[in-house]
């Protein structure tokens, strides 16, 4: 058993994704026509020891994606924890 | 002078760096290895180009926390020069010495090709060498060159005067045509609050004489030399 973090980085909103616009136009084209949007992002899976407490995981898991796994200036994350 | 260039693992722009300083401004020049922490008294650091840790994550994201890092953050705290090219404006961008960051460009290609460059401020360490509006034919090669700033910090950087660089055409005409890879505001360079640490896509380092196809990597360079600097 561990700790395992499930964590989803992708551009904020408000940040142009030009990955996400050829993808979507490429859709659209092979006939999906009915896709309006399409967001490219980063997964990355954490494993933590698991003599940690919960709320240690999370609170680890937020600073490592704060200083490194996103950049807040452009990116926003989230993650999930389940033990396995 | 005295200028120490950085190498990471994965920087390929070390030597053009180290060449353009040392045989053609004819400058003291050491080479850092990104695992040091003695920067060896320089006058001016240079944060070379390349694929440090071969863009992993982001651009810039892993290097950012080389060791080396830390005594080029405490060396600009001081008041220390330094200069990033290309992955090293990334690398300055991700340790949150320059504003803003650097995404893939628009069109998802490397580019690699000479660029115009406008000069929106001279009274800089960087570009005092330049005319007010001056334009400069100098390279750029990138994947990840398009700058990128929200709307707040895009009001401070202009309040603060601190984008240095635009794209432009060869009459210094800021367009859309001329923006090669969809930087917010054309922005090819920024720098610092205090004008200390200044970052830019285009390469100085590979337009220092006319036998590269352009000299007016030179005018970066020169400025650098006339700045008065203490930070040693």
């Amino acid at each position: 058993m561990a700790w395992h973090v499930s964590v989803y980085v992708t551009l904020k909103p408000s940040v142009m994704d030009p990955q996400g616009a050829t993808v979507q136009r490429a859709l659209n084209q092979m006939g999906y026509k009915a896709v309006t949007d399409v967001r490219v992002g980063k997964f990355t899976e954490l494993e933590f020891e698991e003599s940690l407490s919960e709320a240690d995981v999370k609170k680890q898991a937020d600073e490592i994606c704060d200083k490194l796994l996103a950049n807040p200036n452009i990116e926003a994350y989230r993650f999930t924890v389940e033990k396995k | 002078m005295r200028f120490s260039v950085t190498i990471f693992p994965g920087s390929n722009c070390d030597h053009d760096c180290e060449y353009v300083l040392r045989d053609v401004e004819k400058q003291q020049v050491e080479m850092i290895w990104h695992k040091e922490t003695d920067l060896k008294k320089p006058d001016c650091v240079v944060i070379p180009g390349g694929f440090s840790y071969g863009d992993y994550l982001r651009t810039g994201a892993i290097a950012r926390f080389s060791p080396v890092m830390k005594s080029v953050a405490d060396f600009a705290a001081k008041g220390g020069l330094v200069i990033g090219i290309c992955n090293g404006f990334q690398i300055l961008c991700e340790a949150g010495l320059l504003p803003g960051a650097l995404l893939r460009n628009k069109n998802l290609k490397f580019i690699c090709q000479n660029v115009y460059l406008r000069v929106e401020e001279t009274n800089t360490p960087f570009t005092n060498f330049c005319k007010p509006h001056q334009v400069l034919k100098i390279p750029i090669a990138h994947g990840e060159g398009n700058y990128f700033i929200d709307s707040d910090g895009l009001k401070k950087i202009q309040d603060n005067r601190q984008i240095m660089l635009r794209y432009c055409d060869a009459n210094g005409k800021i367009t859309p045509e001329s923006n090669p890879n969809g930087s917010l505001e054309n922005i090819a360079g920024v720098c610092n609050l205090n004008r200390n640490v200044f970052g830019l896509m285009p390469h100085p380092d590979r337009s220092g004489e006319d036998i590269l196809g352009s000299h007016d990597g030179t005018f970066i360079w020169q400025s650098i030399l006339s700045a008065k600097v203490g930070a040693r």
